[in-house]
């Protein structure tokens, strides 16, 4: 596959251009009044619409409260109000919900990755009773909106007691049924002939998957871990309704206590807001290279 | 002793397709033997039996005396080389080599040494640095041998292991593979479509349709004594000519051709000529034969292909094979192939006379499609 793309665009270049419809004429220099495509005109403001709202939480966290008060709202501050950040963190336990959070994500994303990927595998490739049945369920329950759930799992997880502790937002996250669909479908695409002959040089199941597939599944398990992480650092509602104690809230619910009844330091909030982001940025700054190669490699196999 | 037996092996897959139907036959201690057969007609997945991929629906498969039904494919001691190669794209070719060595716990020295053994012997030293992605079709089917073999297994296992090289390649490869089974003599089986292959490579052949063992025997004996009208047809390149004939009293009618042959039942009977049993021959020669009219004329450099018209019905037998009849056939009139030497070079549009060398001539029954002897 990858010799013939190769072949093609090395030809590109080389191949006579002839304008559309008029076989044999040599297409003219094209005129070129702009230094860009003609799109980017359309496209530059929508990307421009995108950045507004996280150009406004950073503007906004360098504001003093009066100015987060003034309307219209003021999108250049005079001053930047640098110590609202070393004041967000200091105001509350910063530290201590930054860690909830950190321990809550890592070990949920490291547990997706491993139930996910054994229960992808099974679902992929073992023959076994009932699998387009289990399959088909499995799926289904992707239709069902988390709050139709969200009070059979209170109840689950209080009665294993795991209310107020980290526990609770992990027990019920350990596994999930987007991350099962989305490596089942990846582990379908790659050739079973190298699972046949890993079988064959005698490979168990267990080691064919470690040694064979995971390997060959890098894209597809760096996508889930980012989509997990993101879902599972940004979560409020789940640790809204089983965290009530204030040393077990993660970040996302601990900002919420910079805007309330009697306090509303939206300032405080939005510098709060971006630290909480910044892990998110360097992950994707990380994982960027396995997505463009991801892309890039779809080509490539065979 | 690692010889393979199938004993009356049958593959069912879900929908009732049977894929082999009571398939009986042995494969010797090293001894080279070749699953033939045009797609679909169940060798893969013969092969694949004999590996433990897939299940064995009745009868049983044996190696070295010991039955292989219910035993995993890692416990067989089999190693095989697909048609695909399935390298392990994230491995170098090293780490490829090795990689069924490091399952049985071998040593790290022993590992090393034996990678780099059948390196050399394969001719693969200056690559096993480098990944499957980076090595030509050649090299990967290599590679993919040298990990079949690195394990030093009982049976060589071969699903069409040539048939995604370049032609050149392809017969530099096949020598390369005869060269390695006289040097090391482990049991193999190779499927193929291709019958070139399976002439040139195999100590004996078995030819297959659905599902079904056609003959069995050496590549020579296969070629001249063929069991019935389908094995007549797929072996030999070009294909043999079918004729629809009638047998009275001795004496067997195709159009023009006429010929006396003793024993054979009077009836309808399909009447078979090699492309290269045929020689020219003057307008009065008295001998059996017919008159071709000339169609299309391909000089090979050894040998000239004539296509042309005979008056005679074709025996209307289809077999799938790769060069198919160039011309099609009408209703008195059945296309023919020959193969004459270089030095005879008709025109297009006019008319050869040719004899049939009796040995050549091949009768079957019109009905059951079996060799009449």
């Amino acid at each position: 596959m990858t010799t013939i793309d190769l072949r093609a665009d090395e030809m590109a270049p080389s191949a006579p251009t002839v304008l559309r419809g008029e076989i044999g004429m040599v297409e003219r220099p094209r005129r070129r009044w702009l230094p860009f495509s003609p799109w980017h005109l359309l496209l530059m403001p929508v990307a421009f619409l995108m950045l507004v709202p996280f150009v406004w939480v950073i503007m906004t966290s360098l504001e003093t409260l009066a100015q987060t008060q003034h309307f219209p709202p003021i999108l250049w501050p005079g001053s930047f109000q640098l110590n609202n950040y070393p004041r967000a963190f200091s105001s509350v336990p910063f530290g201590t919900w930054f860690l909830n959070t950190t321990i809550v994500t890592v070990s949920v994303v490291l547990s997706n990755l491993v139930f996910c990927s054994l229960a992808a595998y099974g679902f992929a490739r073992i023959k076994f009773w009932g699998k387009g049945i289990a399959y088909f369920f499995l799926l289904a329950t992707l239709m069902i909106p988390v709050q139709v759930v969200i009070i059979p799992t209170f109840l689950i997880v209080k009665q294993m007691h795991l209310l107020n502790t980290l526990g609770a937002l992990i027990v019920p996250n350990l596994a999930n049924v987007f991350g099962i669909f989305l490596l089942t479908q990846f582990f379908r695409t790659l050739p079973i002939e190298l699972e046949e002959a890993a079988r064959i040089d005698g490979a168990s199941r267990l080691k064919i998957l470690i040694t064979i597939v995971l390997p060959l599944s890098l894209p597809a398990l760096a996508t889930l871990a980012v989509i997990q992480f993101l879902w599972t650092w940004n979560d409020f509602l789940w640790p809204l309704v089983t965290i009530y104690k204030e040393s077990a809230f993660t970040l996302q619910l601990g900002l919420m206590s910079f805007q309330g009844s009697h306090v509303n330091d939206t300032n405080l909030l939005m510098a709060g807001n971006v630290m909480s982001m910044l892990p998110m940025l360097l992950l994707f700054i990380a994982a960027q290279r396995y997505f463009v190669r991801g892309i890039a490699t779809q080509g490539l196999k065979g | 002793m690692t010889d393979v037996v199938f004993d009356t092996v049958t593959k069912v897959f879900p929908g009732q397709t049977v894929a082999v139907d009571e398939l009986s036959l042995s494969v010797d201690e090293g001894e080279f033997l070749i699953l033939v057969g045009p797609s679909g007609c169940g060798k893969s997945t013969a092969l694949r039996m004999v590996a433990g991929l897939e299940k064995i629906s009745a009868g049983e498969i044996r190696v070295g005396g010991v039955v292989m039904n219910d035993i995993p494919p890692k416990e067989r001691d089999i190693a095989m080389v697909f048609q695909n190669y399935a390298l392990y794209p994230h491995m170098t070719v090293e780490k490829n080599l090795g990689f069924a060595l490091r399952q049985q716990h071998t040593s790290r020295e022993e590992i090393g040494r034996r990678v780099a053994e059948i390196a050399q012997m394969l001719g693969l030293e200056d690559l096993l640095a480098r990944r499957p992605g980076q090595l030509s079709g050649g090299q990967r089917q290599r590679v993919a041998m040298g990990r079949a073999l690195v394990r030093e297994p009982k049976v060589f296992l071969l699903d069409e292991p040539l048939s995604n090289l370049d032609a050149k390649l392809r017969v530099q490869m096949r020598a390369e593979l005869k060269r390695l089974h006289q040097q090391l003599a482990i049991t193999t089986i190779y499927v193929t479509h291709d019958q070139v292959e399976a002439m040139t490579l195999g100590d004996r052949i078995a030819v297959l349709s659905a599902g079904k063992l056609q003959q069995l025997g050496g590549p020579q004996d296969v070629y001249d004594l063929p069991a019935n009208v389908f094995v007549a047809g797929f072996i030999g390149s070009p294909p043999m000519n079918l004729l629809s004939g009638i047998a009275k009293e001795g004496r067997v009618e195709a159009g023009d051709l006429v010929f006396e042959r003793s024993g054979v039942p009077d009836g309808e009977v399909i009447v078979g000529v090699r492309p290269e049993g045929l020689r020219p021959v003057g307008q009065d020669d008295p001998g059996p034969g017919f008159e071709v009219e000339v169609e299309v004329v391909e000089p090979l450099g050894d040998e000239v292909l004539v296509h042309g018209y005979v008056a005679a019905r074709d025996a209307g037998v289809r077999i799938e094979v790769e060069e198919a009849t160039l011309l099609a056939t009408t209703k008195d009139r059945a296309a023919v192939t020959v193969s004459l030497s270089p030095d005879v070079r008709p025109t297009p549009g006019s008319r050869l006379h040719l004899a049939v060398q009796h040995a050549s001539v091949h009768l079957f029954d019109a009905g059951s499609g079996a060799a009449i002897r």
